[in-house]
């Protein structure tokens, strides 16, 4: 076989599999060599691969016998360790849950497992995805598999989900799932030269991820096409009784979206997003990317969120007060690490402090603080108000225009030593064209589109309506094709 | 300084975290730098605006009132640090 | 009869609101698909939701809902087509999400009242809402000399917060509050109304004021109070020591203490001694809930009879005494024997039976209505055989008693026993013949108008015949034969 499997996209891999020409235990083998090589990245907090060849082996014997087989049967992926998963410790990155074995499963991987999926393993991410970087993981950093320009692997991932990033794009799984509260999907992927969709807020269960931001958190799936996303949104997405906030919708065939036809498309241009800070490469791929929309047809229109700039003030007060709440139930008393005190309220401290890391506790403070009492108003309330206004801009918005292009990232990937230097506040930043989607709760979608300078990707995003995600994947298609975007990452390429 | 050293006693406190008192400072350092930083909300005119809660655009429903699960205990108490008796143990509490 | 508390310094009045917790009744808990039920082994009960595991959300119950709409109807009170849910932010041991969700901002039912009648009259104590929060699990103390264990049976039941206003202005109208409160939900079958199993808990805030004053002073919120007499007691101790303070020119915050019903004192709470900052914020986990009419009034259409009405027909279509109508309907138990016994039967009759003889006998075993070994049928067939003549009022107290003994019907009873009144009117005039006869002297006596001497011949009459003459009976025929003599 001269094919390298670790290279191939979820599609291409469907179709060697439906012709016999490769087994599922074939291409999980050569996804757990690939993750054996590749330890330095630290993608994985943990690998898992006796389940996954178990997995492989049902899914080749389910195939042979002429079984109705799911539709990704047989595809390797990872699962952001935010998902619980059944049997198989979720740490969420953090210390207080380094012993939790979930005796659950979530929705969102339940439904790629009954699609046929085989898991390899969790994949590392921020602390409860607090974080753009991994950096704030209670097991390291995952290393960018992108080198920076001394050929050294010295770059981070992005995060939240800079585990599953790294992971897709160094080949050591097909596809993966993240989630994304303010740009936790869609930064990594631009970090790490892949794609990843936020979908509609309300299109996947939340039921069984670890809670961050419970109005903000979205699942989403990561990989290296569109159509790969696609793929696995389909698997992923869908009505569950066990969610009071996801949308009782037919989930479409999102592949079905990928027409290559963009003529007469309206795409907004937001002129708030081109500060005068912005950075020149970025602008300059963001340029690109309207330029290949105006080929293929499509009629690019200057729009106005204005609004824009609060969205990460918004943001983190919205979120921390909702993550100071969710984290409350990390208590030492059913599930948790512990460490003992004289008193109960003693023990709480001395496990919470214990097991929360930095940057966990500073959101948390924020968030207590912005819901005590004298500052309800002042902070949360008047931060709800205003998400409203962001939210009516995107409505407001998307009367004239059926998809917005955006930057997904201020920057390229940064190194670790950078951002340890940056105050909270400037990590914040990097997640201010991510937040305003977040928090409007509409879909968008991140993928690469051209190299910087530095040799490393740079990625934009395709923001659609509530619940018009095929409108992101036609338009997104249209560009990924017109990218042309082929470059590996130097760990790959070796 | 909206946030100062008698703040974060009482919000560690309310979130029962507790740290060294350099720590305390740093801390309290950063979440004014957030909340500075956060004022500039303070400009946007948010007259008649309703909060926005959620962004489910879900229809509200309802569960019908049935039983769909029960004897868990094994697996409820199988990751708990304390258990005895099919009861979670914690340090004794008073009142 | 207004209640007041003689101080050095002049008359005091209390100033009074409760806070009721109902548990409600349902199969399944309020935002998860485990057994409300209670009394399982630890732990049974208990879904990963109610154990706030990681990536846990809650779903709401619909029987929850309309549990409330219900009781929110028996309180004469608005039902809010939009209510919400809010996280209450506390850690305890017994609150495994380290917060309560809870209605704070947007409850489910607001103003109301119930009508309460004490010694003062009838008074409306104002409801201030009731909204819908999830029960708190179980901490046991005893089991162990260092730990406490958590058992989450409870945790996520649906409770019903009831708030009344500050209206309550005397012990005894506390306790009719309390009391009329646990009739409405037990009518509605909405909570069980148990206070001393815990389904029924009330908190009690109690601050007092001169005379004539109008202010609002400082409140204390006693918790915990579990049974009507307790929540009197409370209140009038509390009372007293907040009176004396002030006399004695003290002054106190206001705080959270406990009624020690063994010493009769009240104490601060020690564990609560942090003033808690709750931090309610909308629960981001949870839609609003939104009532439509229609659902408000099908609800509405299917309410059962409520107390309060069923107290008025009583009174106005069964003619019986208000005093017996409030008894009557106080418990649903109690009004649905009452009915099942009247049935074809004079009603006032059947309820001077029940409050008399069979609460009589109740008491005395220590049994409940619906534990009561003399059916409600059986007791209707009791009074029929009054009312026809079949036997005296006399013999049914016996065969009432054989009734309670044997669980027998009243008509076997007299048959097997033979105590039917005896109606042969001709062997009755011959029995009285005799008796006249032997009693010459006295019939002499009520010949010269010593009328009084009558009631002493049926006497006699009743006692030759073993109470198997029907006294009306008895008595026409007496007259007969004096007249005759």
């Amino acid at each position: 076989m001269t094919t390298n499997l670790t290279d191939l996209h979820i599609s291409e891999a469907l179709s060697l599999l439906d012709k016999k020409e490769i087994s599922s235990v074939e291409l999980t083998k050569a996804h757990l060599e690939e993750m054996e090589k590749a330890r330095f990245l630290n993608a994985y907090i943990t690998e898992t691969p006796e389940l996954a060849l178990t997995q492989a082996e049902q899914s080749d014997k389910k195939r042979a016998s002429g079984e109705k087989i799911g539709r990704l049967e047989g595809i390797p992926i990872a699962n952001k360790d935010l998902y619980c998963t059944k049997g198989v410790k979720t740490t969420a990155a953090s210390k207080i849950l380094s012993n939790f074995v979930p005796p659950y499963e979530s929705t969102v991987t339940q439904n790629l497992k009954d699609a046929g999926t085989i898991m390899l393993g969790k994949v590392n991410t921020d602390q409860f995805a607090m974080g753009g970087s991994t950096m704030t993981s209670y097991y390291g950093v995952t290393k960018n598999p992108w080198a920076d320009e001394n050929g050294e692997y010295t770059l981070v991932p992005g995060g939240s989900s800079g585990g599953s990033a790294a992971a897709v794009s160094a080949g050591l799984c097909m596809g993966a799932t993240g989630s994304d509260t303010g740009g936790s999907i869609r930064q990594p992927a631009s970090f790490c030269g892949i794609t990843g969709i936020k979908p509609t807020y309300g299109r996947c269960s939340r039921y069984g991820i670890v809670a961050f931001a419970s109005s903000l958190d979205q699942a989403g799936p990561m990989a290296r096409s569109v159509e790969d996303c696609a793929l696995l949104l389909r698997e992923m997405a869908g009505y569950d009784a066990k969610d009071s906030t996801v949308v009782n919708k037919a989930v479409p065939d999102f592949t079905a979206a990928l027409t290559g036809d963009i003529k007469g498309k309206k795409i907004g241009i937001p002129k708030e997003y081109r500060s005068k800070d912005l950075n020149p490469e970025i602008a300059q791929a963001w340029d690109k990317g309207i330029e290949m929309l105006k080929n293929a047809g499509a009629e690019i229109i200057e729009i106005s969120l204005p609004h824009t700039k609060y969205a990460l003030p918004v943001y983190y007060i919205v979120a921390c007060a909702e993550a100071s709440s969710n984290l409350a139930r990390y208590d030492g008393v059913r599930y948790t690490t512990r460490v003992d005190g004289n008193s109960l309220d003693e023990m709480y401290e001395n496990t919470r402090s214990d097991g929360f890391g930095p940057e966990v506790i500073r959101r948390i403070l924020l968030g207590t603080f912005v819901l005590s009492a004298g500052f309800y108003d002042a902070y949360y309330t008047r931060a709800q108000r205003v998400r409203r206004l962001i939210y009516n801009d995107f409505i407001e918005a998307f009367k004239q225009v059926d998809a917005i292009l955006a930057p997904a990232a201020p920057t390229t990937a940064l190194s670790y030593e950078a951002m340890q230097n940056m105050s909270p506040v400037d990590t914040y930043l990097g997640d201010v064209f991510t937040t305003p989607a977040s928090l409007a709760g509409v879909p968008s979608l991140a993928l690469p589109i051209t190299i910087a300078k530095n040799g490393l990707p740079i990625g934009l995003q395709v923001i659609g309506k509530h619940f018009d995600e095929n409108t992101v994947f036609q338009v997104s298609g249209v560009l990924e094709s017109l990218a042309g975007f082929d470059k590996k990452p130097h760990h790959v390429k070796g | 300084m909206s946030f100062n050293e008698t703040t974060i006693k009482n919000i560690s406190k309310l979130a029962r975290l507790k740290f060294p008192a350099d720590q305390e400072e740093k801390f309290t350092e950063d979440i004014n730098s957030i909340l500075n930083w956060v004022e500039e909300l303070k400009e946007v005119n948010v007259d008649g605006i309703e909060p926005l809660i959620s962004v489910s655009l879900q229809e509200p429903w309802m569960r019908k009132d049935e039983v769909t699960t029960g004897d868990l205990q094994q697996e409820l108490l199988m990751n708990a640090p304390d258990a005895v008796h099919g009861f979670y143990a914690v340090p004794k509490m008073v009142e | 009869m207004t209640y007041t508390i003689k101080g050095k310094t002049g008359d005091w009045e209390i100033v009074v609101g409760l806070e009721v917790h109902c548990q409600i009744i349902s199969n399944s808990k309020v935002f998860s698909g485990a057994s409300a039920k209670f009394g399982a082994s630890a732990n049974a009960n208990v879904s990963f939701v109610d154990a706030a595991f990681p990536g846990m959300l809650p779903v709401v119950n619909e029987k929850c809902i309309e549990q409330c709409v219900k009781t929110g109807m028996g309180l004469n009170a608005v039902i809010n087509k939009y209510s919400r849910f809010d996280r209450k932010n506390y850690f305890y041991a017994d609150l495994p999400q380290g917060y309560q969700i809870s209605q704070l901002y947007y409850p489910i039912v607001g103003e109301g009242y119930i009508e309460v009648t004490t010694d003062d009259g009838t008074k409306r104590i104002g409801v201030e809402r009731l909204h819908l929060e999830q029960d708190a699990a179980k901490s046991i103390h005893d089991m162990s000399p260092n730990k406490s264990y958590i058992d989450l049976n409870r945790s996520g039941v649906g409770l019903m917060e009831i708030v009344s206003k500050p209206d309550i202005r005397t012990p005894q109208e506390a306790g009719e509050y309390l009391r009329q409160l646990r009739a409405i939900v037990r009518a509605l079958e909405t909570c069980d109304g148990n206070m001393d199993e815990g389904s029924m808990r009330c908190d009690v805030n109690i601050s007092v004021r001169p005379v004539g004053s109008s202010e609002l002073r400082q409140r204390v919120e006693v918790k915990n109070v579990n049974s009507v007499r307790f929540v009197m007691q409370a209140i009038e101790i509390e009372a007293q020591r907040q009176v004396d303070l002030y006399e004695d020119g003290k002054t106190f915050s206001q705080e959270t203490r406990l009624f020690d019903s063994v010493n009769l004192e009240t104490r601060p709470m020690r564990s609560k001694e942090n003033a808690n900052d709750y931090r309610y914020f909308p629960d981001p986990d949870l839609l609003p809930v939104i009532l439509t009419d229609e659902h408000i009034e099908n609800i509405r259409q299917n309410l059962p009879e409520l107390p309060e009405a069923k107290k008025k027909r009583y009174i106005e279509v069964l003619g019986l005494p208000a005093y017996d109508a409030g008894i009557l309907v106080s418990d649903k138990e109690t009004s649905l024997y009452f009915e099942t016994a009247s049935e074809g039967q004079d009603a006032k009759k059947v309820a001077n039976w029940v409050m008399g003889d069979l609460f009589a006998y109740l008491n005395k075993s220590g049994l409940s209505i619906s534990e009561s070994p003399v059916s409600a049928k059986n007791l209707g067939a009791l009074i029929g055989l009054i009312s026809d003549g079949t036997i005296s009022g006399k013999i049914a107290k016996e065969v009432f008693e054989i009734m309670t003994e044997t669980g027998k019907d009243p008509a076997t009873i007299v048959e097997e026993k033979g105590l039917k009144q005896v109606s042969d009117t001709g062997a009755i005039e011959a029995l009285i013949s005799d008796i006249l006869n032997a009693n010459q002297d006295k019939v002499a006596e009520i010949n010269a108008g010593k009328d009084k001497l009558k009631g002493w011949f049926v006497g006699q009459i009743m006692k030759a015949s073993q109470g198997k003459v029907n006294p009306a009976l008895a008595n026409q025929l007496l007259d007969k034969k004096l007249s005759e003599q």
